[in-house]
């Protein structure tokens, strides 16, 4: 079947250049036809593909090893959804989820367009086939999955105990799926480009586009900053890691896109930034993936050097080179309407949160390829730490919250002053109070850009509280619907608007969860034996027994020994949580002769369980330090491997080496070592991530679309007021 | 610790190759059918020439956009944001755009055109 | 209020403050930095006093615990061979830490000798690979 993989992948990218060249031969020449067979060529990848990936899947789920992905990263004791999930924690697998779930997006794209656009389709569907060529050309020559090893190791190496985590099973295939979407805008920005086509539907359709790509990336980048924050040396939720900030970059683009968009709809202005912006964030989604790659840059993700770097560069390459040339070639098409009517306008408000954002990329961007700019300059690399890439995002982080406050307290086109002036007293108001209680009840003036963020949330949750407040009332007054109903209706009436606002709440949380977290963050890494205890901020923590299991391995993470720690914590004598933080030992591929039990403890590198107490108000985090390089009890591990008989047989050598590894899980229980503990206490750690479900909610309500019989409606009461003005009954 | 499992692997490989064999057929027959099937059917020239139909398309998403600007000032005017003076202005202004927009369609509609119904 | 000159000026003062404010992020960042080094390349070109951020791997064998929460280790280069320095370590170790995995470490050189800043440790997402055959 692994045969079948390969002349499948073969297959798709056949139908990919296939498809390339009919669309763009059916646009050249106005045939229809051909239009339509290349249109199809986008679905019959998605079959393909999907029969690659079913193919990989079950290679994985029934443990073939003699497919060389799956024995480098699966075993017989990886449990069941992590065996499904390691089909992407290799190069070949991810680059083969890449193109499938690009073929998903990309079929959908095309469907939702298929009477729209026609002119525009065409291009859209070579560009985004020309990115399945490309990734099926480097699966097919370069790195493919379907390679085989005859005859096959009986069992795996097994998936890396520290990527055993629910995380694994959604973190890639989401940011994945950000990164993939970004191409879609991308396609349809080059078709409109090409063909001289930048109007209203085409805002319409890319505008989603976007919308969907915020989205996924968005979650993607959440569940990676949670992930990481559930590891020790992963840099709590964010480090500055240069995949990390390769995520974010196209994630603030399109979030400044999705403003200025609105601004190209209303007044025909800025068309070469909003086209520039789509261009820009598609570049660095793929620049994103390229990095995850490559090994060009250090990071926790960079493994080193890999055999894409050259043609990803030269992808890289081609999309810059492509993008200028088509801004530059169009810019006839690309001048704008009409220039701002008021500075104070949402508009104006909008251009400044784009100067914002555009400028935080360029800091990150500046940040993150520091290693290969330095190089080039001097000779030397040079990296730039966390405390650079604050200095510079934190002001501008700033000014994003005001910004975020004071946007939706502006109309349209041209506000009052005198309103809008009358609109900031409350959110102020609330500001000041925040102040106050910032200097006086909650004591927060050690760290004085955290108190300016908190009353720049407070500015701006109140005023979009303000905001819906009164679309509220005005909705009940006006339409005479109960209060609940007429909520619903305001928000399902108005979703961009609303979703936007809901939006603007969420970031503003998660900046206010980062910034007390970050400044107010207690840490302790000290070794105690039982019974010691060491205080954490306001908190006390008592090292009160050991635990030690052998094969019912809490975690369901396949460890045979887990050794662990139990810590009571108090606060002001009262007692507040247990935690339970632990270390997971991972068998061995085979048994080691005269090692049976090292065997089962030795395999790959013990992976730390943190402990986590999560409330409202702050997280307590625990983590024991795996002794470095050494097995636990070692002295006992090797005599216990004398005594373990080898001239019995294997399955029996087992057994007796599980009873030895029982007695001495026993014995760390009773007689414990010293254990080094990491031990955090950081506030308001929860609203980070509750904070940015808020903004994804509020990117779904923005993106459902509007049920038809609403639509309809809206349009009918507008189409009726305006034609009263042609003078027709 | 595993038992072996390479004897039992040869003697299902010709089986296995006969799936995939099955597979890869199956795969590439499917490919051609669809791929073809616009050549097959008969596609007419459409129902509108398609300038004019991209034209009408951008037209109608202009004129949704701008009954939506038309409802967002009204909402602004009603959340405290515009005088009452600076409302009728902009409002006044919306409509004339508004009503631009129609008379493009309409002119767009008026002009002779080979079937009744438009595509988009 | 939109004239073609007013929007031209307001144009070119942006992009003048533009300019300076990256000007200044870009010599803070050369005045900030650290030099990213492998162990080879920091034995030849070190020297103390400088802060460096080092990359490789541990060297099997090679880790020792000594008294007071330090952490001794060999590190090698990534692409194998070279000299390998050793690391004198103190804070958290990364759960992922172990013999002949690639982690990063901030620190000094002193005496031969890397003296880590504490808790600077960041160990590589162990995903695999293929690497290839020549180094990057």
């Amino acid at each position: 079947m692994a045969f079948a993989g390969r002349i499948a992948l073969v297959v798709a990218l056949a139908v990919t250049l296939y498809g390339i060249g009919a669309s763009l031969y059916g646009a050249r020449r106005g045939r229809r036809d051909w239009v339509d067979s290349g249109r199809r060529s986008v679905y019959a990848l998605v079959v393909i593909l999907t029969v690659a990936m079913a193919i990989l899947e079950a290679a994985f789920l029934r443990s073939d090893f003699s497919y060389n992905t799956v024995a480098n990263t699966s075993s017989t004791t990886t449990p069941f959804l992590y065996r499904a999930a390691a089909l992407w924690s290799s190069q070949e697998g991810s680059l083969l989820l890449w193109v499938w779930l690009l073929s998903i997006w990309a079929s959908v794209a095309i469907r939702m367009t298929r009477n729209r656009l026609r002119d525009v389709v065409p291009y859209a569907t070579s560009v985004l086939l020309g990115f399945g060529a490309f990734f099926t050309m480097l699966l097919v020559f370069f790195d493919s999955p379907f390679t085989q090893t005859h005859p096959a190791p009986v069992d795996g190496a097994g998936l890396e105990p520290l990527l055993r985590n629910p995380s694994m099973l959604i973190h890639p295939p989401m940011l994945y799926s950000g990164y993939t979407f970004f191409t879609i805008p991308f396609a349809f920005a080059v078709g409109a480009l090409i063909v001289r086509r930048v109007d209203a539907e085409w805002i319409r359709v890319t505008r989603r586009f976007a919308l969907a790509s915020w989205l996924f990336l968005g979650i993607g980048i959440l569940l990676g900053a949670h992930w990481s924050y559930y590891d020790l040396g992963w840099g709590g939720y964010w480090g500055w890691d240069a995949v990390e900030n390769a995520a974010l970059m196209p994630w603030l683009i399109s979030t400044a896109f999705l403003h200025s968009v609105m601004i190209q709809e209303r007044r025909g202005m800025l068309k070469v930034w909003n086209a520039s912006l789509v261009l820009g964030a598609s570049t660095l989604a793929i620049v994103g993936t390229f990095l995850v790659r490559s090994g060009v840059l250090s990071s926790i993700h960079a493994f080193g050097a890999s055999t894409l770097g050259v043609p990803f560069v030269i992808l890289i390459g081609a999309m810059v080179a492509g993008s200028v040339y088509l801004v530059i070639s169009r810019r006839a098409v690309l001048r704008s309407e009409h220039a701002l009517d008021s500075l104070v306008s949402r508009e104006a408000v909008f251009l400044l949160n784009n100067i914002v954002l555009v400028g935080l990329c360029f800091v990150i961007f500046w940040g993150t390829f520091f290693p290969l700019i330095s190089k080039a300059a001097t000779g030397t690399s040079a990296t730039v730490a966390a405390p650079w890439f604050d200095r510079y995002t934190v002001p501008l982080a700033l000014a994003l919250v005001f910004l975020s406050g004071v946007g939706p307290l502006i109309a349209w086109r041209r506000a009052t002053l005198a309103n809008a002036i009358r609109n900031f007293t409350l959110p102020l108001a609330a500001a000041a109070l925040m102040a106050i209680l910032a200097f006086t009840v909650v004591p927060l003036h050690s760290s004085p850009t955290t108190v300016v963020l908190f009353c720049g949330a407070a500015f701006a949750v109140s005023g979009i509280g303000q905001e819906f407040w009164r679309g509220w009332r005005a909705r009940i007054a006006s339409a005479h619907e109960s209060a609940p109903v007429a909520l619903l209706a305001m928000i399902r009436r108005n979703r961009r608007r609303y979703g936007g606002y809901i939006a603007h709440v969420g970031i503003t949380v998660v900046l206010v969860g980062v910034a007390a977290s970050s400044a107010f963050q207690h840490e302790q890494t000290v070794t105690m034996g039982v019974g010691q205890s060491v205080h954490v901020g306001a908190y006390t923590e008592r090292y009160v027994a050991a635990t030690g299991t052998v094969d019912s391995d809490p975690n369901h993470t396949g460890a045979t020994l887990t050794l662990g720690a139990v810590l009571r914590v108090t606060r002001g004598g009262h007692y507040v949580t247990t935690l339970t933080p632990s270390d997971g030992f991972y068998p061995a591929a085979g048994v080691m002769p005269g090692a049976a039990v090292s065997s089962l403890i030795g395999g790959q590198t013990a992976v730390s369980e943190v402990a986590l107490d999560s409330s409202p108000r702050r997280d307590l985090w625990a983590a024991i330090t795996p002794p470095e390089g050494q097995l636990p009890e070692s002295k006992l591990v090797s005599r216990a491997d004398r005594i373990d008989p080898t001239n019995i047989p294997g399955s029996d050598q087992v057994a007796i080496a599980y009873r030895l590894l029982r007695a001495i899980s026993a014995y760390y229980r009773h007689h414990p070592p010293p254990v080094t503990f990491t031990l955090l206490a950081s506030p308001l750690v929860m609203w980070i991530w509750i904070g940015g479900l808020i903004v994804l909610g509020g990117g779904l309500v923005a993106i459902w679309p509007a049920p038809s019989a609403l639509r309809r409606r809206a349009h009918a009461r507008s189409a009726a007021i305006v034609a009263q003005e042609l003078g027709r009954a | 610790m595993h038992a072996r499992r390479r004897s039992s692997r040869r003697s299902s490989a010709a089986p296995s190759s006969l799936l995939a064999a099955l597979v890869i057929a199956a795969l590439v027959a499917f490919v051609v059918w669809v791929l073809s099937a616009p050549f097959r059917r008969r596609v007419g020239p459409g129902p509108e020439p398609p300038a004019r139909a991209d034209e009408r398309e951008a037209l109608e998403s202009a004129k949704e956009a701008k009954y939506a600007e038309i409802r967002d000032n009204e909402t602004d005017y009603r959340t405290g944001k515009l005088s009452e003076e600076d409302f009728r202005a902009l409002e006044v202004a919306l409509r004339a755009e508004a009503v631009e927009i129609l008379r493009r369609i309409d002119q767009l509609s008026a002009a002779p055109l080979a079937s009744g119904r438009t595509a988009g | 209020m939109s004239s073609p000159r007013k929007r031209t000026i307001r144009l070119v003062v942006c992009l003048a403050i533009a300019v300076v404010l990256a000007s200044g992020l870009i010599y803070t960042s050369f005045a900030a930095s650290d030099p990213a080094l492998s162990p080879s390349q920091l034995l030849r070109t070190g020297h103390a006093g400088q802060i460096y951020q080092l990359t490789g791997t541990v060297v099997q064998h090679s880790v020792r615990n000594r008294a007071g929460g330090v952490l001794d280790f060999r590190l090698a280069d990534r692409s194998g061979g070279g000299r390998s320095i050793v690391v004198a370590y103190t804070g958290s170790v990364p759960s992922a830490f172990a013999p002949t995995r690639e982690l990063i470490v901030t620190g000094q050189v002193r005496g031969g000798r890397f003296l880590a800043q504490p808790n600077s440790m960041i160990t590589k997402c162990p995903s695999k690979y293929t690497a290839a055959p020549a180094g990057e």
